[in-house]
């Protein structure tokens, strides 16, 4: 996802209002933005604090910076400076968290973004973008400078299925209809479930829905979802993060609110390091029940 | 580029009169303003007056911009607009009231004259270089000045701007520190002693000045930079409470409100200052 981001962004460099911020990272991704935004491409060293009250001072004065860092580098290390300095102030800073989730793997658990969402929907002014598929990311990006205020994009690494045919971009998308349980994910985990989940015979296969953009609003709940969390009485949700602070617990909350809650709920999501073993992306996702066999097993168990 | 340290040029006479008058007005109002609001801080407030007195009124200009990192002397920055005429009567006497716009620390979007909110510390010289790059790849004239308590060097943050300013030779960030020696439960030395401050930032490659924080025309004289090739910082010593005898270097007037005697008592002494 980073290297197309890196090429949308060598296309928004041509706006005059354009900077790019990074924190010392993004060697072998990050060179053609180095390339097009010339002066505006500034390594920020490593110094996550001083990088966002920049970028913040910069916004003040038009600028539309991009931040760039892994992803607990700037909602967990800068968190104050993202609260005071950039939403206080409504600023179009968008902070680009790369690694959401449990992507960076065996790199260990300071390189995870598993709360990142979380803690960062509870600042004013912010929207989250979560991409499931690289497809998104320009779109995304887009839609970022449009809304033109704080951001926080969230990626990961690029699992769209081969001949996967996408519906195109928006916050709420259906990837596959299916009498089966209601069934939302948060990111590119969508995509190993989606492989799983689009051969499987109607009856049985989920009604397979991708959430890209934060907050969770009750009246941005698509009908149709609703139709299928009716249809099937039965939610699950998905999500590379914690519990608290999750989609799941987001979504929960909209149904009540709605007076739509689901026969039953089901929620899958990071629980961390549960054995005190680390490992791949795909062993933590395991370990949580959120790689695919384990998502399709509890579909079906219904 | 000519350094004018402390040198006092010769001032006018009659211009150091109305300097003292202004300082004076203004700090009895700060201390009414403090006391009918029923508000403590005004230790770091006293320390900082005369420096933003004199920055607002004799330093900066239309394309200046200023940044209060040290935002616990709200007070002293609302007094010093008031005297400029962009704030009312009727706005100070809504200082840290129920329904107000004049917040303890500077609020985000609460006045014009306040471009970024500060109030937790070591984020001011950050914000200031972002500024200062902004306008750099703009390539549009000003300054910015950033007021800096001496405790914030205490954070890390600052460090990191510190740094960054350096390395990007920001020349048109000049950060000013007030020196006032009392920070929140000690004096600097005691809590986390820095050594000499100046001496520090030299070592990291800025121009230091260092003046009387006090002394109109001193600030006055040592912010008089054009051209500068390397950042430029000011180092300010300062007396915490400064004009009032029972707040002078104590660490009770960093937080507490003045009694009804304790007002009239300090009155009667920034009266005579």
């Amino acid at each position: 996802m980073r290297s197309v981001l890196a090429t949308a962004l060598v296309g928004l460099s041509k706006d005059k209002d354009f900077a790019f911020l990074t924190g010392d990272l993004g060697f072998m991704a990050l060179e053609p933005v180095r390339a097009a935004a010339g002066e505006r491409f500034i390594n920020a060293g490593v110094a996550e604090q001083n990088m966002i009250s920049v970028a913040a001072g910069m916004a003040r004065l038009g600028f539309r910076p991009w931040v760039y860092s892994i992803a607990p580098f700037l909602y967990a290390r800068a968190f104050e400076q993202v609260r005071n300095d950039v939403c206080f102030h409504k600023l179009p800073v968008f902070l680009v968290g790369n690694g959401g989730g449990y992507a960076y793997g065996v790199m260990g658990a300071t390189h995870h973004a598993l709360q990142d969402y979380g803690a960062l929907l509870g600042l004013p002014n912010l929207r989250v973008y979560v991409p499931a598929f690289a497809a998104d990311v320009p779109v995304a990006a887009e839609r970022i400078v449009r809304a033109g205020g704080p951001a926080y994009f969230r990626l990961g690494r690029d699992e769209t299925p081969k001949n996967a045919v996408l519906p195109a971009y928006a916050p709420w998308r259906r990837l596959l209809a299916g009498r089966g349980p209601a069934l939302v994910i948060v990111g590119p985990l969508a995509g190993g479930i989606l492989a799983a989940a689009m051969d499987r015979p109607d009856q049985i296969r989920p009604a397979l829905w991708v959430l890209s953009e934060l907050p969770l609003l009750p009246d941005e709940i698509p009908p149709a979802l609703l139709d299928d969390i009716q249809r099937s009485g039965h939610l699950v949700v998905v999500e590379e993060h914690v519990i608290e602070g999750g989609v799941g617990q987001a979504l929960a909350h909209a149904l009540l609110l709605c007076g739509a809650a689901p026969k039953r709920f089901s929620h899958r999501y990071a629980l961390g390091y549960p054995s005190g073993f680390y490992g791949s992306q795909n062993y933590h996702r395991k370990e949580c029940g959120l790689d695919p066999q384990s998502i399709i097993a509890l579909i079906e168990k219904t | 580029m000519a350094d004018p340290g402390n040198r006092v040029s010769t001032p006018d006479l009659r211009q150091e009169v109305a300097v003292k008058e202004l300082h004076r007005r203004v700090r009895l109002r700060l201390l009414r303003m403090h006391y009918e609001s029923g508000v403590g801080h005004l230790g770091g407030n006293l320390s900082a007056l005369d420096l933003l007195l004199t920055l607002h009124h004799r330093v900066m200009r239309k394309d200046d911009l200023f940044i209060l990192s040290k935002g616990h002397a709200a007070g002293a920055l609302y007094v010093t607009l008031w005297s400029l005429g962009r704030l009312s009567e009727e706005d100070l006497l809504q200082f840290h009231r129920d329904h107000t716009r004049l917040v303890g620390h500077p609020q985000a979007d609460a006045i014009p004259e306040i471009l970024l909110a500060t109030g937790s510390l070591g984020h001011g010289l950050g914000l200031s270089a972002g500024l200062g790059i902004g306008k750099r790849l703009r390539g549009e004239p000003g300054r910015i000045f950033c007021l800096m308590s001496d405790g914030e060097w205490n954070e890390g943050s600052t460090w990191e701007s510190l740094i960054f300013l350096v390395h990007h030779r920001l020349v048109s960030v000049i950060p000013i520190i007030d020196l006032n020696g009392l920070q929140g439960f000690g004096t600097t030395a005691e809590v986390a002693d820095l050594g000499c401050l100046a001496d520090k930032l030299r070592g990291f490659g800025l121009e230091v000045r260092e003046v009387d924080g006090h002394d109109p025309e001193a600030i006055r004289c040592a912010l008089q930079v054009e051209e500068l090739t390397r950042p430029f910082a000011v180092v300010a010593r300062t007396i915490k409470g400064h004009g009032v005898s029972f707040m002078e270097n104590r660490m009770e007037w960093h937080y507490l409100p003045m009694s009804a005697e304790q007002y009239a008592q300090a009155v009667a002494e920034a009266k005579r200052l």
